[in-house]
């Protein structure tokens, strides 16, 4: 038996062996692979980011313009349901049976224990009804949303929207999106994103094996809270803003009103525009392709970006630099013969006779004069070359604003178009051109190109007699440390001496009452102002008119384009100047309701050849 | 001549604390898997008051064993197997199917799975007929009943669908091969054993190239005859053709039904034909444990459900997440030295009978012990065998109890029987 009893070593060292292996095994499994860990914490941890409630945005006046809206979603996890009443439910969600059991159906075929959305974007009202029935309906769960919420349905290109984020948005925001999360887009959503969005906060929670919340992890110490967004206060006014867009309506064109006092701008209108409400919600993907395919681009932004030649409501820049660059006096005369002839070069001019000085070129809107004028300007002995002269011209207009980018805070500012030597030479070659080749930016024609922004601020540096703050939308953050809002305290200062502005203003006030805008006048009030026509190549020319008021002490400064509108007085002018009679007045004066009513009436884009109003 | 207070003087107290540390350990780890706070504390649908009547009965169980004459056993021993055979069989009539197994009767709200019993019968029946001085082992008539006593008995579970339970009888072999079966059995058992686990841990081609190696060593390093080509080539042919089924048994045939439980318990949630999802999980519960463990109740794949059949036969991982490495150190290191203390039992005995029947104790509770944990931390194949006296379970625990505490009797009485 020797042999048989030293099997009993045998076996124990067996059990040794295997005891050795398992401990081996659960060294590594337990302490040298600290993949489990990771694994264990992916399969019972989960992060929910909690939201925070986007900032609000309220109108000069304190009307709150923008805010969130809980909006209700009903889950299922169908796993969890129990018989129920299936007519009663449809019936309370205004829901087709047959539609609402295909799609629980697809909910039970995704998962029995996740929930799934089967009904979306639930109003608040209709799910106060739905509460009280809910605890009838086991397994349907309503989960809270935030709507971004315009009560009034104006101002849709200022206020922007929000949409999903992009991969590439996502990219580059060093982590702070996911995807799924929203981001302003347009609009003062997408230029304050920072400002409104707040802080997303995170929960860790535990779930079960059925992805059930079980609880808080580590007692939540892991766990941050969401800083609500913070609140914007517009320089808009909302009234005028719909006004604006009332008057707009049947019209492309864009209307810019600012307070020449401050920058602040009052009304922001892109026609057409289009109701905000339309891209939240339930609708949102259909409505904005649909938007996206309109052939009058209601999502573009005109008094941002559009560049339009500005024909005659330039010519009191024109105006300015010629006199503080004394290429013309105040008194300077021209006698006008319908044209601006020299050589073969001939710019035509709807008017004629003598022009006794700038104030009445002004009034009656020479071409032939403020030709004569931009070329003294620029082949001014003072510079060598034309070049020069014409930089130095381009100079000045930059100091307005126009033809570069202004700091406005929207997205999306436009430059306009204003070109300098180097444009020329360019197209003719160095020393190829002269100020006969140029002589058309003399009346605002050709390669030259203002936005409605600048037309407006142009408006406001004169009605200000030389001097402006950027335009902006938003005139208070709610919030103490936030300095976005510094450079809009900073004065621009045009480097034209202020009693030419006393002169061209004089002229703005003569064109109202005497010349080409008297259709701008309002019983009461005291008003500059320009009109023009833009040359249009393809078709009817844009109605364009800027103003101002009071001329002592202006309150609002404004510039209206009207597209394929025709003369400047035609539509410009009325829809500038009631809308400072609304701002200042608060009503239009009985007068004046006619042109109320046919502005109002006016549809351009349906009719475009109705007959341009008489005046 | 058999003094009662002689029984109770040589008690082997060691290992019958043993066995109250393990129940103990055992209530705590149901109690963790298990309980569900929803329900009151005393609640006979919680599991653990269920597994904490289980002891109960268990603990009346052994003491009665204790005080009654071991004759039972030793005289009886046929008739016990016989008595157990009847109800395995009439479980065929009269049982209950629970997940596919038929193997359950049902008395009241408790089920009995007469084929746990089995394999104390086998135990008794084996230390009898090889306790007896005319059978030996090296004959083949004997070789042939032994192998019939416990294959009957498999046959009948595998039959009812058990297939854990049926393999647990191949633990025997390690009974025989201790008392004559030739020593090649062992090292093919052995052999098969090693390469399941490697089949399971390294991509079956590496493994055939391995094996190819080692046949081609072991013909430089013996003898070359016709004889050891033959017997070289023929084992590295079946060993290739084990390595390439394994995996296809073991995820195909074996695991069918244990897919289907978790088919049952995890709805749509799991991707079910992944057959690995058991020992992923497990893997992932003791892992994450670390070296000191998250502590008890703490452990949150346990607590929130993510290993199926934890309470039962994936107890271990329970172990494994709350008290980590060290606990589970001391978890092997206790089961082993119950195993060893065992075998040195077996070795005091003077009768035969005891000393065989005490190698069966310890075979049955080293394969329990072999496949419950190597299978939680993926070394064995999932075979659904429970870990003795841990996991959850009235029929096992009853089951090993008797089975351990009839050797305690016969150890107790070692010294009043007669060379
Ligand atoms: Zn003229």
């Amino acid at each position: 038996m020797d042999t048989l009893a030293s099997r009993r070593k045998v076996l124990q060292m067996v059990f040794y062996i295997i005891a050795t292996v398992f401990v081996l095994r659960l060294l590594f499994i337990q302490v040298l692979n600290k993949n489990y860990k990771q694994l264990a914490n992916n399969n019972v941890l989960r992060k929910v980011t909690l939201y925070p409630s986007r900032g609000l945005i309220y109108d000069r006046n304190g009307k709150l313009i923008l805010f969130n809206q809980a909006e209700y979603d009903l889950l299922v996890v169908p796993g969890q349901i129990k018989k129920f009443d299936t007519l009663n439910l449809c019936n309370t969600l205004g829901l087709e049976i047959s539609n609402f059991k295909k799609e629980l159906f697809k909910a039970y075929k995704y998962s029995r224990f996740k929930p799934t959305v089967i009904v979306k974007g639930i109003q608040s009202e209709l799910y106060a009804q739905l509460q009280e029935d809910l605890f009838l309906y086991p397994g349907f769960y309503a989960q809270v949303r935030m709507v971004r919420t315009y009560p009034i349905a104006a101002a849709a290109h200022v206020l922007g929207y929000i949409s999903e984020v992009t991969l590439k948005q996502i990219d580059k925001s060093d982590g702070y999106y996911q995807q799924g999360d929203y981001i302003g887009t347009g609009g003062l959503e997408q230029y304050y994103e920072k400002i409104l969005r707040g802080k997303k906060g995170v929960k860790y929670v535990l779930v079960d094996v059925h992805n059930r919340e079980q609880g808080a992890f580590n007692e939540g110490q892991m766990d941050t809270l969401a800083i609500p967004g913070i609140n914007l206060h517009s320089t808009l006014d909302i009234d005028l803003q719909q006004y604006g867009e009332k008057l707009m309506q049947g019209k492309v064109g864009s209307v810019v009103a600012i307070d020449p006092s401050t920058g602040e701008v009052l009304a922001m209108i892109s026609s057409p525009t289009y109701d905000p409400r339309l891209i939240t919600g339930r609708e949102r993907g259909k409505n904005f392709s649909k938007l996206y395919a309109d052939s009058l681009k209601p999502l573009f932004v005109r008094p941002l970006k559009a560049s339009y030649p500005p024909g005659s409501i330039y010519k009191p820049l024109l105006g300015l630099i010629g006199l503080q660059e004394q290429a013309i006096l105040p008194s300077s005369t021209y006698s006008c013969a319908g044209a601006y002839s020299v050589g073969s070069s001939r710019v035509g001019c709807h008017h004629s006779g003598f022009v006794n000085n700038i104030i009445e070129a002004i009034q009656h809107s020479c071409n032939a004069y403020f030709c004569m004028s931009f070329r003294k300007m620029v082949d001014n002995n003072k510079y060598k070359t034309v070049a020069q002269g014409l930089d130095s011209w381009k100079s000045y207009l930059s100091s307005f604003g126009i033809g570069v980018r202004m700091k406005t805070d929207l997205p999306g500012v436009g430059y306009g178009f204003i070109p300098g030597s180097d444009y020329y030479n360019e197209i003719y070659g160095v020393g190829h051109w002269n100020s006969l080749t140029i002589v058309s930016l003399g009346i605002g024609q050709g390669e030259i190109g203002l936005t409605p922004l600048q037309m407006a601020n142009e408006m406001t540096a004169i009605a200000n007699h030389g001097w402006f703050y950027t335009p902006h939308l938003v005139k208070k953050v709610d919030d103490d440390t936030s300095t976005v809002l510094k450079i809009f305290k900073e004065k621009n200062i045009i480097p034209i001496e202020k009693k030419w502005f006393d002169v061209t203003v004089e002229a703005m006030k003569e064109v109202v009452e005497a010349g080409t805008g008297q259709i701008a006048q309002i019983p009461g009030l005291t008003m500059g102002g320009k009109t023009g026509t833009a040359q249009n190549p393809h078709g009817k020319d844009h109605s364009l008119f800027i103003c101002f008021s009071p001329v002592v002490d202006p309150k609002i400064a404004i510039a209206v384009i009207v597209e394929n509108a025709g003369f400047g007085a035609s539509y410009g002018a009325p829809i500038a100047s009631l809308m400072i009679e609304k701002y200042l007045n608060d009503t239009i004066s009985t007068p004046r309701k006619y042109l109320e009513q046919r502005m109002f009436e006016a549809d351009l884009i349906h009719n475009k050849f109705q007959q341009t109003p008489v005046h | 001549m058999i003094d009662k207070r002689k029984t109770n003087n040589n008690l082997d107290w060691v290992i019958i604390l043993l066995y109250g540390v393990f129940v103990s350990i055992g209530l705590l780890v149901v109690y963790a898997s298990s309980h569900d706070d929803s329900r009151p504390f005393f609640d006979t649908r919680q599991l653990y008051i269920r597994q904490l009547i289980w002891v109960c009965t268990s603990i009346i169980i052994a003491s009665f064993i204790l005080v009654t004459d071991n004759k039972i056993y030793t005289t009886f021993a046929y008739f016990i197997y016989a008595a157990v055979l009847i109800m395995v069989i009439g479980v065929f009539f009269f049982g209950h199917e629970v997940n596919g197994n038929k193997n359950w009767f049902e008395i009241g709200s408790f089920q009995l799975q007469p084929s746990e019993f089995a394999k104390f019968s086998v135990a008794l029946v084996l230390a009898k007929y090889l306790g007896n001085q005319n059978n030996n082992l090296k004959s083949n008539k004997t070789k042939m009943v032994s192998l019939a006593l416990i294959f009957f008995p498999a046959l009948l579970i595998q039959l009812q669908g058990d297939t854990g339970s049926t393999l647990v009888f191949l633990s025997f072999f390690l009974v025989l091969y201790r008392f004559g079966l030739p020593g090649e059995f062992l090292a093919l058992g052995l052999g098969v054993l090693t390469l399941s686990v490697f089949s399971l841990l390294i991509d079956k081609f590496t493994l055939i190239a391995i094996l190819f190696i080692m046949a081609g060593a072991s013909l430089y390093f013996i003898k070359r005859t016709k004889v050891a080509y033959f017997v070289i080539a023929g084992l590295f042919i079946c060993a290739s053709l084990y390595v390439t089924t394994t995996n296809y048994v073991f995820n195909h045939v074996l695991r069918s039904h244990q897919q289907e439980r978790i088919k049952v318990l995890l709805g749509q949630e799991v991707n079910v034909k992944d057959a690995d999802y058991n020992v992923r999980q497990s893997k992932i519960a003791i892992g994450s444990g670390g070296f000191l463990g998250k502590g008890p109740l703490h452990g949150t794949l346990t607590k929130y459900n993510f290993v199926p059949e934890q309470h039962t036969d994936f107890i271990f991982c329970t172990i494994g997440e709350e008290y980590g490495f060290l606990g589970t150190t001391l978890f092997v290191s206790l089961f082993l030295f119950l195993l060893i203390r065992i075998l040195s039992l077996a070795e005091r005995q003077r009768s035969k009978f005891s000393r065989i029947y005490a190698y069966g104790v310890a075979s049955i509770l080293f394969f329990h012990f072999l496949i419950n944990i190597g299978m939680t931390i993926g070394l064995a194949p999932v075979i659904g065998i429970p870990l003795p006296f841990i996991s959850y379970g009235g029929s096992s625990l009853w089951s090993f109890t008797i089975l351990l505490f009839i050797l305690i009797k016969l150890d107790a009485d070692r010294l009043a029987v007669l060379r």
